[in-house]
């Protein structure tokens, strides 16, 4: 690959410049941001209110409506790669001296960027609804985490989005695997030790994200005991190497060209 | 004083799947120039304008640019050349001054340096007074006219540019050339694609590109001489009888084109006389002029320019 030569252009301000402008077309659009908070908010209130009879009430779904924002926002930011190549930009980022790396993690930092903000405000939302119990370190490890989780969500969105050539293709897979990835996180449904669907989430690194976030935010009427979810070291081991591998993944594929480049 | 050479291509060749865009090229660009490839889409040209810009990696052959390898030192190349797509490469969410600050810093520049050379490229282009609005409320003129001072940013020896005029109306065009003319006073290079003859000739040399191969490569001056005296095109109902009859009573070599016959000669205006008196029944029109580069086109190529297209 044409890369990795030594460059006179350091990373950090290319790492932040691309990432303030992500931001920056996030807040110019109105919907988006409309959008990415209203749709979790009306989840959560929904699965609380439809689930109430099987025990499971708002401080269950907290975690899980925090790991769907996260889930959601990231994946959509990063897949204005899709944008940014058919509207052109792209191709002056790919022929600039920058480091390639620097140009992915970005784009990534812009992402998760815009998740953290909205999981944010759900956190400071959960803290006035709800009673919570966690002391102050906790919650702060709790937003550690998140931010993580951000960054290993929208590596895969960017994994994802870099060889596809609409935004329409990106909808299939939404349905088939990122929704499916959200509903085997622990986020919806309860444990259940020996259950098939419980062994299967076991496999999904954002389970552990989800499970990080039950052992940190402690409510005092979640209804669930956190006992038998994974510990917290083994949900911070995934949570990390989930991230890291899938930044790699994102730095590895950006370095491939498409077709789309070719515009 | 022999010119540095800014760009040499040797012999190279890259391919779409079975498709051979370029073909075994090799030319060198002279350090000052304003060089221009021309040729109908499909010619290569785009092709070899990616491979210049870094976009896409080599196949075969080697390029060096400003004495760097293309492959190998792209990092260098990247960073002394400038590239204006033909395609817009403009966040049109962001303003003027937004798009010139992050294109600044992917290439390196810091403040104060970043706005000082921003806020007078701005003022160059004319575009001071519109530097806080959104691209996406900007007249495709404008448009290109950032996109020349995203290119001209950190101040490269070299600008590339994809069909530049594309799009632009003749006002616009002319103040694109006016300033490609400034940046080369500058002792700039200055390589640019196009399909368009007319622009061709304002460069200082024309590489004529055709399915993916050098047709010729010359000044316009020198590459209009080369086809020898003046163009007579003649139009009529029955080319095929015609040139035979001017083949057989002249002695000379016409040339069939969609349904037009077409002659190269010196003293073209004897020429009329002459064929109009020779053939009153056949010919419908006749018209003469001095060679342009699509005669150069047509005698390198054998074909007509606009039968290139895809």
């Amino acid at each position: 690959m044409p890369t990795g030569l030594q460059t006179n252009v350091s990373p950090i301000p290319v790492v932040l410049t691309l990432a303030e402008r992500e931001l920056v077309r996030f807040f110019r659009q109105r919907n988006r941001v409309v959008g990415a908070l209203v749709q979790p908010l009306m989840f959560w209130v929904l699965f609380s209110l439809g689930l109430r009879s099987n025990g499971l009430g708002p401080a269950f779904f907290f975690p899980g409506t925090i790991a769907m924002i996260l889930l959601f926002t990231a994946i959509f930011a990063t897949i204005s790669i899709i944008e940014d190549r058919r509207e052109g930009f792209l191709q002056s980022v790919l022929v600039a001296p920058a480091p390639r790396w620097a140009m992915v993690f970005g784009k990534i930092l812009g992402g998760a960027t815009i998740a953290m903000l909205q999981a944010l405000l759900f956190l400071v939302l959960g803290w006035l609804t709800l009673e919570l119990k966690s002391s102050v370190t906790e919650v702060l490890m709790a937003v550690m985490l998140m931010a993580v989780i951000s960054v290993a969500l929208t590596s895969l969105g960017f994994f994802i989005a870099w060889r596809m050539e609409s935004t329409q293709g990106f909808h299939a897979i939404m349905s088939v695997f990122l929704f499916p990835m959200w509903l085997l996180s622990g986020s919806l449904f309860p444990d259940e030790p020996g259950s098939w669907l419980t062994l299967l989430s076991r496999f999904n690194p954002l389970t552990y994200g989800v499970a990080g976030l039950r052992h940190y935010l402690r409510f005092s009427d979640s209804g669930l005991s956190v006992d038998a979810l994974p510990s917290l070291a083994v949900c911070w081991m995934v949570t990390v190497a989930f991230a890291v591998i899938m930044f790699v993944l994102a730095w590895r594929i950006a370095d491939t060209r498409t077709t789309g480049d070719l515009l | 004083m022999p010119a540095e050479p800014a760009i040499v291509v040797s012999d190279v060749t890259h391919r779409y799947g079975e498709r051979v865009a370029v073909d075994q090229l090799s030319l060198t660009i002279n350090e000052g120039e304003i060089f221009v490839f021309l040729g109908p889409n499909g010619s290569g040209k785009t092709t070899l304008f990616r491979l210049l810009s870094t976009l896409i990696p080599m196949q075969a052959g080697e390029v060096t640019v400003l004495g760097h390898k293309l492959h190998g030192e792209t990092s260098v190349v990247r960073s002394r050349i400038g590239v204006v797509f033909q395609a817009a490469s403009l966040d049109k969410k962001l303003t003027v001054a937004e798009n010139l600050a992050h294109q600044g810093r992917l290439y390196g520049l810091r403040p104060p340096a970043l706005g000082e050379r921003s806020e007078a490229l701005l003022a160059t282009l004319g575009l001071t007074d519109r530097r806080n609005e959104l691209v996406e409320t900007l007249s495709g003129g404008m448009r290109r006219r950032v996109e020349l001072a995203k290119g001209m940013l950190h101040e490269p020896d070299l600008l590339l540019l994809d069909e530049p005029s594309t799009g632009l109306d003749p006002g616009a065009r002319f103040d694109l050339w006016d300033y490609l003319q400034t940046l080369k006073s500058q002792g700039v290079t200055i390589v640019l694609t196009t399909h368009m003859l007319e622009e061709a000739e304002k460069a200082d040399r024309i590489a004529i590109m055709d399915q993916g191969k050098l047709a010729a490569l010359d000044t316009p001056a020198a590459l209009q001489a080369s086809v020898g005296g003046d163009s007579i095109t003649i139009q009529t109902d029955r080319p095929d009888i015609l040139s035979q009859g001017i083949r057989d009573r002249f002695q000379c070599e016409p040339t069939l084109l969609d349904g037009t016959v077409r002659l190269e000669q010196p003293d073209g205006h004897q020429w009329i006389s002459r064929l109009v008196e020779a053939f009153p029944e056949e010919i419908q029109a006749i018209t003469l002029g001095r060679p342009t580069l699509e005669d150069v086109f047509i005698a390198r190529t054998g074909h007509r320019y606009w039968n290139g297209e895809e």
